[in-house]
């Protein structure tokens, strides 16, 4: 008897394996290995560096991580783009002082000046080193711009406790102008603007068309589990359908490392389908939030940075919304 | 590790009125633990109990409380905890918040229904989260657990109350039983209830407290199945959990009271 049940599990060992398959295949290594950047902690230097990548489309990446002081709560993945006419930046970073080091970067990669910021979406990494751009036109969608102006005040108390002196100084710049999707040329450059939602109200995504680098904001997140304080899952899975069918080149997350292709726009999906399934059906057996917080979770999104501290967030955010559904069920005539 | 804890703080609870004069280790020791034997090492703890247990109530730390809540509130308005235990004879659960400027949050009188409640809560600052379960024999045990905040959940006004809409859903009900709930838990059968109420703490300026402090739930016979006292930090429109051994007999009647005597009244079919 014994036996025999042990040769059934062998036999059924490769079929999950083979099931197992798809799985390994989102989490194969990224393109080129993100490495954090070298943090100095006394004198409150980020240590940004500009990777190039394509002719004048640059990267500075942030730790794959959760804010902490100790990384310098700069987890976010910010950019620029040279254009012959000027660099437009992409995203300005957690803080003052990390705008003053991002601008002084650029200053040393290129000899254009910089002609304007555009903000990706509302989330304050994206936005809190808007000081250091005051001088030069800064972009937003409305929706996003009403949202920057609602939060502000929270983000700066929240970000102020969770980093420290990193803080210093940095208080919420709004943006100054509007700006919606379509094609956005500037000097050489044909950049394309594409809007979608489901991460927040407005999450925009742009590509270089010469190079097929998208930065795709907060929509895609590589080798981490997303952050959902304004996201809505099944918008985001519509989203992530519409920007599989742009066929990506080069993706640049606002978190997690760069990568090509489709990677981390599977992870988010398999991430945020399964999020939405779970929470569904544990909402129509009565869970108790504890118990969705301690619920098994796939071994693959427990790899990925920022767990836990992520998925209790999660948790927070999306699940009062799934209890809301079961409990209002149509009353009986 | 609990054990020797509670083992200590009983003897010292139980000989407190005689040892008082007694030279040596008993005395020492009594001295030595401003804290009571509790696990958290919170000051307030002492005056909690005197507070809301009562000045001679005897309390020990016990493990067989269990006490749920995430390691940190990431909505300080929405803290999640989950209480339970295997106790027999529970005649109370009171719910305690060393940190917060409101600390008693809830208290149940399990009746017909299990010693267990999930419901959220308002969480000023990070504080020892406690759940102080009364049995027949007139001992308190008491478990908790450690949630840390960013703080600001008692100050802060409701989504309801800031937008004004929390007067055209006052008092609403909407909930429904579960069968063989989570995976762990001992209910055949829970309720899951939600009541439409800004649950204002008082500690917003110039909106004074106004919050449900009671609800009833009965079966088809009348018969009351439960009751808790809530206070001001449940958090706005709250959401509660309660379970049974057995399915209640429906119709349920959920019925209540806020501070301001406005009335919840309910069926549940």
């Amino acid at each position: 008897m014994t036996q025999l049940m042990a040769s059934l599990a062998a036999r059924a060992r490769p079929l999950a394996t083979l099931a197992c398959a798809a799985w390994l295949a989102l989490l194969a290594p990224p393109m080129a290995a993100q490495a954090a950047p070298q943090v100095n902690l006394a004198t409150l230097d980020y240590g940004l560096q500009a990777r190039a990548l394509a002719d004048g489309v640059y990267v500075v990446e942030g730790a794959n991580d959760d804010f902490s002081p100790a990384n310098g709560c700069n987890i976010i993945n910010t950019g620029f783009i040279v254009t012959g006419a000027g660099v437009v930046v992409i995203n300005t970073g957690p803080s003052k002082r990390y705008g003053e080091q991002l601008r002084a970067l650029i200053r040393r990669t290129t000899a254009e000046p910089v002609v304007q910021v555009i903000h990706l979406n509302l989330h304050p990494d994206y936005f809190l080193g808007n000081q250091a751009f005051a001088d030069v036109p800064i972009f937003a969608t409305p929706t996003t711009r009403a949202g920057m102006q609602r939060e502000a005040k929270a983000y700066e108390d929240n970000l102020y406790r969770l980093c420290g002196d990193w803080m210093k100084g940095t208080e919420a710049r709004l943006p100054t102008q509007n700006i919606g999707p379509g094609p956005l040329r500037i000097g050489q450059r044909e950049l394309e603007l594409r809007a979608f939602s489901g991460h927040t109200d407005s999450d925009l995504v742009l590509t270089d068309k010469a190079s097929g680098v998208s930065f795709v904001g907060g929509l895609v997140f590589a080798d981490r589990v997303p952050t959902t304080p304004h996201a809505q899952p099944r918008p985001w899975l519509k989203s992530l359908d519409l920007l599989e069918a742009q066929h990506l080149g080069t993706v640049v997350p606002s978190h997690g490392p760069v990568h090509s292709g489709t990677r981390g726009l599977q992870q988010t999906r398999a991430y945020l389908r399964w999020l939405d399934e779970q929470f569904g059906r544990w909402a129509a057996q009565g869970w108790e939030m504890n118990e969705v917080l301690r619920a098994p979770v796939p071994e693959d999104f427990r790899r990925w940075a920022a767990w836990p501290a992520e998925y209790t967030r999660n948790v927070a955010h999306l699940y009062p919304a799934y209890e809301r559904q079961a409990l209002q069920r149509p009353k009986s005539p | 590790m609990v054990s020797p804890l509670r083992r200590r703080t009983l003897l010292l609870a139980a000989c407190a009125p005689w040892c008082l004069g007694m030279a040596g280790a008993a005395q020492a020791a009594q001295t030595a633990d401003v804290f009571e034997g509790d696990p958290f090492k919170s000051l307030q703890w002492p005056e909690l109990r005197k507070a809301y247990l009562g000045a001679n109530a005897r309390a020990v730390f016990d493990d067989r409380v269990k006490v749920q809540g995430p390691p940190f509130a990431e909505d300080p308005m929405n803290v999640p905890i989950s209480i339970s235990t295997d106790l027999p004879g529970v005649q109370r659960v009171v719910v305690l918040v060393d940190r917060n400027p409101i600390r008693k949050v809830l208290e149940l009188q399990p009746l017909r229904a299990l010693p267990a409640v999930g419901f959220r809560f308002k969480l000023e600052q990070a504080s020892p989260v406690r759940a102080a379960v009364l049995t027949a024999d007139g001992l308190w045990h008491v478990g908790g657990t450690l949630v840390d905040s960013a703080g600001g959940g008692c100050t802060v006004s409701g989504a309801t109350r800031a937008d004004g809409s929390w007067s055209q859903t006052l008092g609403q009900v909407s909930g429904r039983l579960f069968a063989s709930p989570a995976p762990g838990a001992d209910a055949a059968t829970r309720l899951r209830l939600r009541v439409m109420h800004p649950m204002d703490t008082g500690l917003v300026g110039g909106i004074p407290a106004f919050y449900v402090s009671r609800l009833a739930v009965r079966d088809a016979q009348g018969q009351e199945l439960l009751l808790v006292n809530t206070f001001e930090p449940i958090s706005e429109n709250p959401v509660f959990s309660f379970d049974f051994a057995r399915p209640p007999a429906l119709p349920l009647r959920i019925s209540g009271v806020d501070n301001n005597g406005n009335r919840i009244d309910s069926r549940l079919e």
